[in-house]
This record gives structure tokens, sequence and C-alpha cells, in this order.
């Protein structure tokens, strides 16, 4: 091994850094038009009629409705999305029409000379509302999916408690907040139609065409531009902005680009669930958990979208990273006439891991017993039985990241000094300190791997060049970089032997979608068994691996036998040792799970109540960091993420739509509000994982929202279950405080 | 990015009695000074179709220079210029601290103070100092010029008394004889750049020999449509020793000047809380 494990050169980086690499935006079409969105202004209503101003050329503009799109579902689980509203309005900010003109202002011009006449009904705009049916979104009961996981008997569990000890906590809408807004474009030829642009997940996209317009595979032909970050806001929504390019240039027969200003990508596109989620939890005497009674309820927005695979990913991370012997997790994702909830790093586990790790102060507050002794006796270790009765035998570094992270941050000591340091009403500030413990499952949940049977390969050009083939792509987070390394150490070869195809659906096979912190575990996965086959190939024909260029390309032309590449394809195979039953929710939902620990190190203004994180300790099991760099650039963005979510980031939503769509009133930190961070990588292999790599993409963002909610809690001795933890609510929670006190 | 550079008519003059003379011609043009404001408009559109006068070329209005009676700021002094000013970071530190946070490094290097003013947000973080400093404003135009207390330069949300045809020359501020005793700024946006103002105080404060108040000024910002004296307090607290009671009372009487409300970046209670514990921090001298 001689590359991985190496801080290697990122593949695109000199591209990046040069201003070679070029987004959606930066490529121009010969007699490209570019289009806009007209859409809803109300949260529910029927569309009456739709009226373009005489006096506005429209001559010049070329204008598509419902009529003009050939199956108008927007393909993803379910087909209840419209790629435009043909009667029923849904939510607000919701495609109605589209309009492309050649120059850009005259589009956005355009978008004030049209009216949409509207029946407003009733809407149903909070969890309460939707579940009172004030407005029936999705029938019968406007409950998109419920889950039920049940371990042992929680009411035996209960009875049998010495402590119970319930709580109630809440989370709100996160916006990913990319550098690069949503953009695509799109062009037909030959009865085919070309998409390109910045997205997560080309056959997604595919996918989705191919069923709006009832084209054959061929026909289609999807291509990821460079990506400004994605954050699972370009998982979904671009099958939606696709098909509408798409749409628009078959009507114009010309190409059409769509790129969204900041304030339409806020409003419009897709934010993390919000979410309620209650305990009931029963404990011995002595602090071991005797049983876990969850309930969760997510906010999915108006359309089914992606909702019942984040609650899925909810549910199996409610219980934490705990054994417990009696569990029951009951959850359910709710129709609201607001715009679809979707895809965010981490995918449900944030809103639910935020609540089981939070609750461990209010069960050390009911039990005298601290909340790093809770876990220390509760914490996942290989043998333990999760609440699916998964057995964890393998790579469990929960405890393992729970200890460094105790010591290198000083936790117990600075725990008892700043108890002591609050006690001085004199001094300007309270400290805190507090800790989460989280574990993340890696790659897609249950059998979906085994229903996603993604494929991956290898190329060998007859020049003797080594290609990487596959779907997942770069944005961001080092995809081309990791896959190379692992390429060039499974062959043997130099790192920059090793190119990386383009995601181009003309080029590649389908290795599934960048989500799910699966791209190194499960497609570097596949990618090393592809280069196994490569390598053996070769050494069967020519008795040894080629060590320089001139004899690659020598095996090259005799493997290529003629042909321009020979390819080396694997197809993702369910390890023996996973079994799922997708019935009765138990069985092994990930094939294994990292584990991260968050110390955070907190000051709270007295004047001010501004919350001001001065260190972050974390550990992180990963199993093996491919490229420890890039490892740790994942943990420092996710956790910078996570403070966001635990501090600053607010959506504000008015009558159905998000009321400061602009990056000035949504608070994300910056690089002053983002605190030191002394990050450990912590390796315990994973046996099927490329040099024993597990997920790292998502974890690093589960645990920062309750290690500060804890660090507050004993700064101000107030325990605020709900995320954003801002100002205002810790200033109004002391005037309760010091009113009942 | 709804702008189209191509529609706007861009005014450039080469000096300052042409910007007037052009200006007068054209008294609907919008002046572009730093353009940290103008361009998120321009990015909505807004300006597209319209005629700009660039008046960012002037370097005559760029000087800073003191006097004997004070300091004369020009209109296109950046927020930078001026934190780097000796006789400013000494004499008026409350303004140059407040430039140190406006925004972040970019905006202060390209954002001018004249720019500001003309902006009128009520949310300017430069304005709670020069209230307090009781600035004057130049104002000239190709007929006329005047000087505007900067008490009086602002009538609502984004807008000052300014009219068309005429711009912001500079700014005044006369040097405080006997220096104060005490001096505050703060400014309270959440996070620690990019921020806009949740509140913003900044305070001068003069005591006697025997500890009375000979005299107090403070001023807040985004508490009202625009920057507000707590003239109630500052009149309660004169002549009065800064007693526990006397700071209760104070703090009590800042509603009286102020009016925030709830939206999408605070509410009304958290604004009135903490401008109070500014003012309580200011008075206690903690």
């Amino acid at each position: 091994m001689t590359v991985v494990g190496t801080n290697a050169r990122r593949y695109e980086g000199p591209d990046k850094v040069c201003g070679r690499a070029k987004y959606i935006d930066d490529h121009d079409f010969p007699g490209c038009l570019f289009g806009v969105t007209v859409r809803s202004s109300v949260a529910h209503g029927r569309i009456r009629r739709i009226d373009f101003d005489p006096k506005f050329p429209w001559s010049e503009c070329v204008v598509a409705t419902a009529r003009d799109v050939p199956h108008n579902s927007v393909l993803l689980i379910e087909q209840d999305q419209p790629l435009l509203v043909d009667e029923i309005v849904r939510h607000a900010m919701e495609p109605i029409a589209l309009i492309a003109h050649p120059r850009r202002e005259k589009a956005y011009e355009a978008l004030r000379h049209v009216h949409v006449e509207y029946e407003e009904l009733k809407p149903a705009l909070t969890l309460s509302q939707a579940l009172g049916t004030e407005a029936l979104i999705f029938a019968p009961d406007n409950v998109f999916k419920r889950f039920l996981i049940e371990k042992g008997d929680v009411e035996a569990g209960l009875r049998s408690s010495h402590f119970i000890v319930e709580g109630e906590y809440r989370v709100g809408h996160q916006e990913q907040a990319y550098i690069e807004n949503n953009g695509m474009a799109a062009w037909w030829d030959n009865g085919g139609v070309s998409v390109m642009g910045s997205m997560q997940c080309p056959y997604y996209v595919h996918k989705a065409i191919k069923h709006m317009f009832g084209l054959p595979d061929e026909k289609v032909r999807v291509i990821q531009t460079a990506t400004g970050g994605g954050f699972g806001g370009k998982e979904e929504y671009p099958n939606m902005i696709g098909g509408h390019a798409a749409v628009l240039a078959r009507k114009a027969g010309r190409p059409v680009k769509i790129i969204y200003d900041r304030g339409e990508d806020m409003a419009a596109t897709t934010k993390r669930h919000p979410a309620v989620v209650r305990h009931c939890t029963g404990l011995s005497r002595d602090g071991k958990l005797l049983t876990q009674d969850i309930e969760v309820i997510m906010d999915g927005g108006a359309y089914v979208t992606l909702s019942p695979v984040v609650l899925s990913r909810a549910t199996l991370h409610a219980a934490g990273s705990y054994e417990c012997p009696n569990v029951r997790v009951r959850s359910q994702v709710v129709a609201t006439n607001t715009p679809p909830n979707g895809a965010f790093r981490g995918f449900g586990a944030p809103q639910t891991l935020f609540a089981v790790e939070l609750h461990w102060e209010k069960i050390a507050q009911a039990t005298g017993i601290d909340s790093l002794t809770l876990r220390r006796r509760n914490a996942f270790r290989e043998g333990s039985i999760t609440a699916t009765g998964q057995h964890l035998r393998q790579s469990v570094g929960a405890l393992e990241t729970l200890e460094c992270c105790v010591k290198r941050g000083g936790y117990e000591r600075k725990r008892k000094e700043y108890e002591r340091f609050n006690r001085d009403p004199k001094k300007k500030c309270w400290k805190g300190i507090g800790l989460a413990l989280v574990h993340h499952g890696a790659g897609f949940t249950g059998s979906g791997e085994a229903h996603l049977a993604s494929r991956a390969a290898i190329s060998l050009t007859r020049q003797g060049e080594i290609k990487v083939l596959a779907a997942s792509t770069e944005i961001g987070q080092g995809t081309n970089t990791l896959f190379a390394q692992i390429v060039a150490d499974t062959l043997g070869v130099p790192y920059d032997w090793v190119a990386v195809e383009a995601a181009d659906t003309g080029r590649v096979p389908n290795s599934g979608p960048t989500v799910a912190s699966r791209t190194c575990m499960i497609v570097g996965g596949l990618l090393q068994q592809a280069a196994h086959l490569f390598k053996k190939e070769v050494v069967e024909a020519r008795g040894s691996f080629p060590k320089t260029r001139k004899d690659m390309h020598l095996a090259a032309v005799s493997l290529c036998n003629g042909q321009p590449e020979k390819r080396f394809e694997t197809q993702y195979q369910t390890p023996a040792h996973v079994h799922w039953d997708d019935k009765t929710y138990r069985g092994d939902a990930y094939g294994v799970y990292s584990y991260a620990t968050v110390v955070a190190d907190l000051e709270i203004d007295k004047t001010t109540f501004e919350v001001r994180v001065r260190k972050i300790t974390t550990a992180q099991d990963i199993g093996k960091a491919i490229n420890p760099l890039l490892a740790e650039g994942q943990i420092a963005g996710g956790t910078a993420q996570g403070v966001g979510y635990a501090l600053y980031e607010n959506v504000v939503m008015k009558g159905g739509v998000m009321a400061n769509a602009q990056l000035t009133n949504y608070i994300i930190p910056t690089s002053l509000d983002t605190p030191p961070m002394d990050v450990v990588i912590i390796e315990r292999p994973y046996s099927e994982g490329p040099f024993g790599a597990k997920g790292v993409g998502e974890l690093p963002m589960d645990a920062p929202g309750p290690a500060i909610a804890a660090a507050i809690y004993q700064a101000a001795g107030l325990l605020i279950s709900e995320l954003p933890i801002l100002p205002e609510k810790i200033a109004q929670a002391k005037s309760h405080d010091q009113a009942d006190g | 990015m709804r702008g189209a550079p191509d529609t706007i008519i861009l005014l450039r003059p080469r000096s300052t009695r042409q910007a007037l003379e052009v200006f007068a011609q054209n008294p609907h043009a919008v002046p572009l000074a730093g353009g940290t404001d103008f361009m998120v408009s321009w990015n909505m559109g807004l300006h597209n179709g319209k005629t700009v006068l660039d008046i960012s070329a002037l370097r005559s209005w760029r000087k800073i220079s003191a006097a004997k009676t004070g300091v004369r700021i020009g209109a296109l002094a950046t927020h930078a210029d001026l934190q780097r000013h000796p006789a400013l970071r000494r004499e008026f530190s409350l303004l140059t601290e407040a430039c140190s946070e406006i925004g972040a490094a970019a905006i202060q290097n390209r954002g001018t103070l004249g720019g500001n003013i003309a902006n009128a947000s009520p949310a300017g973080d430069s304005f709670p100092p020069q209230a307090v400093y009781e600035a004057k404003v130049h104002a000239v135009s190709a007929q006329a010029r005047r000087l505007i207390p900067f008490n009086e330069i602002f009538v609502g949300v984004k807008k000052t008394v300014l009219r068309p045809g005429e711009l912001i020359e500079s700014v005044e501020i006369p040097f405080l004889k006997p220096r104060p005793s005490r001096q505050y700024f703060r400014k309270v946006g959440t996070r620690a750049a990019q921020a806009l103002s949740k509140t913003v105080a900044a305070g001068l404060l003069w005591l006697s020999r025997d500890g009375r108040v000979s005299e107090m000024r403070f001023a807040l910002g985004s508490m009202a449509t625009m920057v507000r004296r707590l003239k109630s307090a500052e009149h309660f607290v004169q002549g009065k020793k800064l007693t526990s009671e006397v700071i209760d009372h104070a703090c009590e009487l800042l509603a009286k000047d102020v009016s925030p409300i709830d939206d999408v970046r605070s509410t009304a209670q958290y604004r009135l809380k903490v401008s109070r514990n500014l003012l309580r921090e200011f008075l206690s001298g903690r």
C-alpha cells in the first residue's frame, strides 16, 4: 500500500484552483435560451386561470405549462409530484409554468407579466393542522409513511424500571446552503435529450427524464458538471430542474439553461425535515437502560419525494448507539402544504440523534448519575444487539471515540471547573461543556443496496490508460481522489496512472446515487473488486503486472484485442453476514456503523445571550481514512454545519414559505464563528469496506447539535430542547427562569 | 443574477464639479459609491434600465483631514480608511470600532461612510457613534451646499432628507471637550462577521468630580426605523450619581425612545432586553 492512507493531491484540485473547472453557468450553448419558473404564491389552491399580460412581447418567449409535459410527474419513490401544476397547488413556490427568453433579465421581467388566479383552499401548514386533516394533502390521513420497530417488551421494561424519564425534543428546517445554486441545461437532438448540470445523482435524473418523455435508456444522456456542493440538496431536486429545462428545450427546439438565484433556491428547493421526537425511557437503579419508547413525527412537506427513506433512517437511529433490551420506535412522516423537505446530510438521523443524546441530560438530572457515566454503561460495544436485533460483530468504536474525546477535551475537569465559575455572579459569561455520542449507518438502509444493485468498472484503454467508471459524483467531498487512491493501491500502480471518467450516463455505469455515506465504502469497494479482476486477468495473461507505462501499454494492446478498451465491471452483492426483513423491520439495518463523539466547550454572554463555541473536540471511527486530509475536511465541515444547525440556522416560515430566503437573514456560521477543532480519526476496520473504510460524509453532522445543547444546559442551567438555540430563546428562557426563581 | 449591465446608463464624472452638474441634469440617477448596497439591488435587477451616477473615482471626496475643531471625513472614505486613520482612532474610537464590525473585510474595503448614510438602513452600524458624536453632514448640489446635523438626516427606513441632485460631500465630527469619562460601543449581530445588527449601541459619558453625571449620550440602531438617541434616559441621569436605582430607572426609560419590532432577524422582546443590558453595562462601567 503506497497511496491509501496518504493525503494524495486532490484529483480535480488544480482545475478548481486555476479556475478551469466549469460549473453549469460557465457553459455556453449556441442559441441557448434562459429559463425561469412561474411559481405559486399560495400554499393551497386551485388554479382558475393563468393570464399573460398582452402588453408584454410574448413572441420573444417560449412558454411551457403542464400540457407540454407528456408524463407530468417527477419520478422518485412515488409519482405524486407534478413537474408543473395542472390544477391543484399544494405548496407555495410550486412550479406552474416555465418561460424561456434569449436574455436572462428579460426572462425574469416576463415573470412579472404572468398573473395566476387561484381559488384559495385552506392549507395545513403545521404538523398539528396536517394531523387534524384541516386540509387533505395525501389520502387518507396526510401520513406519507409509518414505521414500527419493536424489540422485547416495552411495557414490561417500564414496570421493572427504577427511573422513568420522559422528554420531548424538536428541530426545525435547515437549508443545505451549498455555494453553487441549483442549475441545469438541456438540449434535444435525434429524438433524444441531453441534460447537464449541478447534481449528485445522474442516474436519478436519467430515470426521471425517461419517465417524463417516455424515452428509452439510450435516448437520455445526463452529464454532471463541476458541482459546488450538494449536502443532499442536489439529490432529488435536479430531477425537477432537469425536467423543466428539457420541457422548455423541447418546445423551443433550442438549448435551455435554468439557473436559480439564491433567493429562489432557498425558498423553492428542499430542506432538512423538521421533527418532533418524544422519549419515555426506563432505567435500573444503577443507570442501565431497560426500556426506550420513542415516537417520531416528521414534516415531509407537500409531496412524498424522499420522505419515506428519510423517516426510515430517522427511525433506525432513534434509539441511539446504546444497547437496550426493550425498544419501541413508532414513527410517521406527515404531509403539510409547504415545499417538500428532502435529503440533507444525515438524512433524518441528526433529528432523532439530537433527541436521544440530549435526553441523557434529562436522565442525568432525574437519576443523579452524570450523562458520561450513563453513556459508558450503555454504549454499543462488540457483541451488542441493536433495536432491530442486529448483532454488532465488528468495527464498533463507540466507546473508543468517547474516551478519546473525554480525555483530550478535558471534559471531566472542565465540567467541575465551570460549575465553580458559573457560581460567580461577577463573571460576564457562563461557561459550559457538553458531549454527545452517535452512530451512523453507512450505505442504503436494509435491503436498499441490494435493490440498487450498483455497478462500477475500470476501463483499460488500448493506449494503456486506466480509467475509473462510476456515476458517483465529485461534489467537493473527494470522490475522484478516493477512487483513484483505492484503484492505484489495489493494482499496485502510481496514483497518477489512474484517471476518473466524468459522471456522464453515456459513459459510466450506474454506481448508484452519491448519498448515504456510501461512495467510498460501497462504490469504492466495487472498484476495488474491479481492480482485483483487472489485475488477475493481466497477471494470468502475462505472468506479472506491468511496472512501467510502456509495459502497461503493451499489455493493454493485447488485452483490448482490437477493441478501443477493455472493461472490468463488478456489481454489488450483499455481504453474507447482512440479513434484513423489510416487513418486520428486523435484522441488519446497515452493513456497519461509523461512530463519533463530540465535546463542545462554549461560553454564553450574560449581556447578549450569544453563544460562542470555544472549542470542539471530536473523535470519529470511520474504519479507515483513505485520505486523512479529506476525511478531516469532511469532519470539520460537517461539524461546522452542525454548529450552524445548533445555534444559528433558523428557517422562518410565513404562510408556508421561507421568509428569510437570503444568506443575510438565514444565518450560517462564518469562519469566525467556526470554533477551533481537535479532530481525531479512529480506524476500526470493516471487513467489507475497501482497506477497512466505512462512511464519513454524514456522521459529523449528527453530534454537534446535542453536544452544544448539553453545554448550554451546563452554562445557563437551561435544558433547551429545540434547535436552533438562538440567543432569543436563551433570553426568553432566562426571563422565565428568573420569574420562577 | 437578474441585473443586466447593458441596460444601464452609466455616468462617470471626472470631477466633483462635473458630478454635481451631471447629477443636476439627471436627478433620478442612482449614486454609486462603494457599491456594497448597490450590488445587492443590482443583483435583483432593480437597476435595469436606470441611470447610475458612478462617483467612486472622485478621490478628493475620499480624504480624511483633521482640523482644529474636528475631523472631516470625505464621503467616499471607506470603512477600512476610517479604521486606519490615527486621529479617528484616537479621538473617535467608537466610529472606528463600528467600522471594524461592518460586514467583513471585503465590505469594509469597498463600503464608504457617505454611502452608508445615504443608504439609510435602520441597522447602519456607523450611525450610533455618529449620533453620539453629534456629527454633521455636508451635502452639496450644483446650486447650493448645506450642513445637516446627523440626528436630522434620516426620515425613515432607507429615507434621508437628501434631495435629488444632492450628494454627501463629507461628514464632520467635532472634537469632544472635555474628553468623555467613558465610551462604549457594542454590536449584537449573533454571528461574528457578515451580520446585520439586531441591536447596536454607542455611548458617551461625562462624570463630574463628585461622581455625578454631567452629560450622557446613548444611541441605538436597529431599534426603530432609524438610529435613536435615548433622550429620556439621557435627561434622567443628568446630575445624578449612577446608583443601581438610577441605572435601573434609566434602563426602564429606554423603551420611551425606541420601538423595536419582530422580524425575520429577531424579536422585539430580545432587542429590548439586550438593549437594556447594553445600557446597563455602559452605565455600570463593567
